[in-house]
């Protein structure tokens, strides 16, 4: 199966360490979960290469926002290390979701000014 | 993470990776790849592994320090690999930061360590006019009515080496004794460790007859043992009963400070009133300024009251009170000699830093393909500079811990060397002061070396660097202008340290050559104060005859004589006339004056240029004379003949003879006039000092005198015969300390810049071999090629010789304050000079030369 060419975005830093919290706010997953979640749940428009994952999910436990622990899988008989958001972590996501949000209206009025009269 | 765990988390995250792809490697599969294709598939997924461990590396908290530890491997591996010019680096490094550890230990002890006084900052030293001391009198009233200093103290300079005998306890000894005022150890904030110092009573005795003596803490040592009960014994000196009132701490040490080279055993005190003590300008005095007060004030306060002293008193002594912070009085000499000492360290160090550059330089450029791979691989350019910068300082670190090893024992000899007349060399230790300079040097060391080729690294091209024709590549070419820049930097640096070590030298041996006025050479002098009593003038002269009749007598001797004072140790003086002549009272002639008895001048081979000599005859029967010295004799009676004139000492005193003047402060001091009176005359002589000329050693020399005087005095105590010699030369020691460091900081430096030149030919003839060999084929002879690298040497030398002198004539003023009958721009030194770094250079040259002529053309050109 050929896969189409799609457009790649490169992703700040800071927006991956957004999706990361907000994929392990449900549940612990561990790195290759976390990258396969991101990109199909984007219909495959965030590709990226799942090195770039790691150095993110490291820097994301050094400020204690995530905590890693080597488990079994339910599934099979392997071990994998599992991520999960810590309380910090929790409250870093909704800063980060409000932050992102301001941004995405600050653009919008800029971009689409009509759509602001009510 | 913890830092601690540093390992663990590489091996955590080799795992997390590996499970990743093994994970990829099975979504890949079932989408119906083939195993191999599934496995690059995962691979290509995940990216660079490389660059993730080294991100996440990035990540981690305490990064910096395993990136640190792994540069500090690769540098030691590195080390490892070119151990020869390792062990050579460190080498050079070890030399110069050990002794610029041990220069800066000396200048600390001398100039930058507070005096061991209470609040140094408050002493001041007080002389009078040009380095005179002042009458005890005028202190006396200078102390009482100042409003400056909280106190005035200080002691008279009657005293010599070895000035009182103990006898009756033990061996008899001579000692040396300062008489101080009471208020002296009070006042310099010194506590007796054990008893107590003078009290008023014990101060107001007889000079003569002291009632009490303080001991010093060595003499207590070495004399005592320590032992605490000499407190409140009795000891007998020079015949009479003394009490020992206390002992001194070992942190006072009097001859450290203000008497170097005279060990100091003990202290009278000073009594003011007594008539019958020496008379005269005899006191140095030490203040202490009221807090608040400023020496500039004290100054002119104690200038005033000097005038009206003066008008008070005109039968005083005048005194003109010059005031010195005593800091600059104690070490105030030596602090050129120092700043020279310290450039010259300095200068030292940059060329070891010049030469530890080209060698890096060197090695860079054989590890280029290393460092454009590491390139390739994500490493950015402040990374591997910070890689060459950490090597760079391990180097240094590493000869720095030799230094500092060279640096313990060096100042360990300089504080034990008992030959140089320097003060606080005792003091001269490794303390946190030289620690610290010790580590800013090898961090200014190891950066400065470490610039160069790390600069070099950062303008790397990655395509060149990788690419194989890496020899003769352009950025070694680039860079040639800046290795022979090094090269002509390290020979003018240099030029700059032999021009003034050879001018030095010269100044010492011209000091040297000075016509001291007397022969040191085979001359010698004892001590032999009577142990007895001496009441009356018949009975000393009778002493004086039988000593001197006995020691001619003992073979070996050719002549003797007696003296009270030698010369260069120590001088007294005052006013001299000649009869019938007036003097301005500002203007009054002085002379220095010595007691001595026949035979004296012809046991220092002390010239007579006219008249006679004094005789057995000059006695207390015979007429009074004098003899003078040519100064003297120029000063009293100029243009005309000073024989049988008259003096007005004692009531008149022909003169019977004239003599050569004598140098009696030093070869560097012009000497005065002087004045002799023959022993037999006079009473006022403190020391009774036999002086003899002989071809024999000291130590023969002095049991056989011993023996000899036996019957005259059978107590005579055991003491070394001094040479004159060793007096010369301890007056000459701190020239000849200075002399001796800078001339071997400027051979270090012209064997350090002739290898830097020498690696920096050989360097450059291999880069050219092919086009050596191409010339070679063409027709140029092995002489000719020869004669071309010889004179790229010369080329360099010259520029860097022509540097240099440029640099030593900037700095001749500076310079010149420390030279003696030398000019700093002395064209036979400096061509001296320019000659040795140029044959020096044709030297480290040829070496290379004949391999560059033996080069075979065609396996040259075939080697490429």
């Amino acid at each position: 199966m050929t896969k189409k060419a799609q457009p790649r975005s490169n992703l700040v830093q800071g927006t991956l360490d957004m999706l990361i919290l907000r994929t392990l706010l449900y549940g612990s997953a561990h790195g290759h979960q976390i990258g396969k979640h991101i990109q199909q749940t984007t219909n495959d428009f965030l590709q990226m290469q799942h090195g770039s994952l790691y150095p993110a999910l490291h820097r994301l436990e050094e400020r204690g926002w995530v905590i890693s622990k080597w488990e079994t899988a339910p599934d099979r008989n392997r071990e994998f290390k599992y991520y999960r958001l810590t309380e910090k972590g929790r409250k870093q996501l909704v800063i980060e979701e409000s932050q992102w949000k301001q941004m995405a209206e600050a653009v919008a009025r800029v971009m689409w000014p009509a759509a602001e009269e009510s | 993470m913890r830092w601690w765990r540093i390992g663990k988390r590489d091996a955590d995250l080799e795992r997390e990776l590996q499970s990743d792809l093994e994970l990829e490697e099975e979504e890949q599969r079932e989408r119906g790849l083939s195993g191999e294709e599934a496995h690059y598939a995962a691979l290509r997924a995940l990216g660079n592994r490389t660059l993730i461990r080294e991100q996440t590396r990035a990540a981690w908290s305490g990064a910096w320090i395993e990136s640190l530890l792994r540069d500090l491997g690769y540098g030691f591996r590195g080390m490892r690999r070119n151990a020869g010019s390792t062990v050579f680096a460190i080498l050079i490094v070890g030399l110069g930061i050990g002794g610029a550890s041990t220069i800066f230990s000396v200048v600390n002890a001398l100039l930058l360590r507070p005096l061991p006084f209470r609040d140094p900052g408050q002493l001041v030293w007080i002389s009078n006019g040009e380095n005179y001391s002042i009458q005890a009198e005028q202190y006396v009233d200078l102390r009482d009515q100042n409003h400056s200093f909280a106190d005035l103290a200080g002691w008279s300079g009657a005293y010599s080496a070895g000035n009182m005998e103990l006898t009756r306890t033990g061996e008899p000894e001579r000692l040396t004794g300062v008489p101080v005022t009471e208020n002296l150890f009070a006042l310099l904030g010194v506590e007796p460790a054990i008893g107590r110092s003078f009290t008023k009573e014990e101060c107001e005795g007889k000079y003569y007859a002291p009632p009490a003596v303080v001991l010093s803490n060595s003499f207590w040592q070495r004399r005592f043992a320590s032992d605490p009960g000499v407190v409140g014994r009795q000891l007998t000196l020079d015949g009479r009963p003394v009490s020992v009132v206390g002992i001194l701490p070992a942190s006072f040490d009097f001859a450290s400070v203000f008497a170097p080279g005279t060990p100091i055993d003990l202290f009278i005190p000073w009594p003011l009133a007594d008539k019958a003590k020496p008379q005269g300008n005899t006191m140095a005095v030490v203040g202490r300024l009221k807090p608040g007060a400023a020496i500039a004030g004290a100054q002119a306060e104690l200038s005033t009251l000097a005038q009206q002293l003066e008008s008070q008193h005109p039968e005083r002594n005048d005194v003109k009170p010059r005031m010195v912070p005593l800091e600059q009085h104690v070490s105030g000499q030596v602090r050129p000699a120092l700043v020279v000492l310290m450039c010259a360290v300095g200068v030292v160090m940059l060329i070891v830093c010049a030469n530890l550059s080209h060698l890096q330089l060197a090695q860079m450029g054989a590890r280029q393909k290393e460092m454009a791979m590491r390139m390739a691989l994500g490493a950015g350019h402040f990374r591997l500079l910070r890689q060459v910068l950490t090597e760079s300082l391990v180097l240094s670190g590493c000869g720095a811990a030799l230094g500092l090893l060279f640096a313990v024992l060096g100042t360990r000899e300089l504080a034990h060397l008992q030959t140089f007349n320097l003060p606080l060399l005792e003091n001269v230790r490794i303390d946190g002061k030289t620690l610290a300079f010790t580590l800013l040097a090898t961090i200014a060391t190891g950066v400065l070396f470490g610039l160069a080729p790390a600069l070099q690294v950062s303008g790397y091209k990655l395509r060149e660097g990788m690419q194989d024709a890496s020899r003769g590549s352009s950025s070694g070419r680039r860079h040639g202008w800046f290795r022979d820049g090094l090269v002509i930097s390290e020979f003018a640096l240099a030029c700059l340290l032999l021009v003034g070590a050879a001018l030095l030298i010269q100044s010492f041996l011209r000091a040297l050559d000075v016509n001291l006025g007397f022969q040191p050479e085979r001359a010698a002098a004892l001590r032999i104060d009577p142990s007895f009593q001496i009441s009356a003038r018949a009975q000393a002269n009778a002493f004086i005859d039988d000593v001197l009749q006995r020691a001619r007598a003992v073979p070996g001797i050719t002549a003797a004589g007696i003296s009270d004072i030698l010369p260069l140790d120590g001088d007294r003086g005052w006013q001299v006339g000649a009869k019938g002549q007036v003097y301005d009272k500002n203007n009054h002639p002085e002379a220095f004056i010595r007691v001595v008895t026949d035979g004296y001048f012809e046991a220092l081979g002390i010239a007579l240029k006219s008249g006679r000599e004094f005789t057995q005859s000059d006695r207390e029967s015979g007429e009074p004379v004098a003899m003078v010295n040519e100064t003297l004799a120029r000063t009293l009676w100029p243009g005309q003949d000073a024989v049988g004139k008259t003096m007005t000492q004692d009531g008149g005193r022909r003169v019977v003879g004239v003599v050569a003047d004598v140098h009696h402060g030093g070869p560097e001091i012009l000497g005065g006039s002087e004045m002799y009176m023959p022993m037999r005359q006079t009473g006022d002589y403190a020391a009774i000092r036999l002086v003899v000329r002989t071809a024999l050693p000291p130590d023969t020399l002095a049991a056989s005198i011993r023996t000899a005087l036996r019957p005259v005095d059978p107590y005579l105590p055991v003491t070394e015969f001094q040479t004159l010699q060793r007096l010369v030369d301890k007056v000459m020691s701190p020239r000849r300390f200075l002399v001796m460091l800078l001339s071997g900081f400027a051979g270090f430096a012209l064997f350090l810049a002739s290898l830097g030149i020498y690696a920096l030919i050989s360097y450059s003839v291999n880069q050219r071999t092919k086009e050596i060999g191409i010339r070679m084929a063409m027709g140029a002879s092995a002489w000719l090629v020869q004669r071309d690298v010889l004179t790229g040497t010369l080329r360099l030398a010259l520029a860097g010789v022509a540097l240099g002198t440029l640099g030593s004539f900037a700095l001749r003023k500076w310079l010149g304050s420390l030279l003696f009958d030398t000019t700093p721009t002395d064209p036979a030194v400096i061509s001296g000079v320019i000659l040795l770094l140029c044959s020096v250079a044709l030297v480290a040259g040829y070496v290379p030369a004949r391999r560059a002529s033996r080069i075979d053309p065609m396996r040259a050109l075939r080697a490429e």
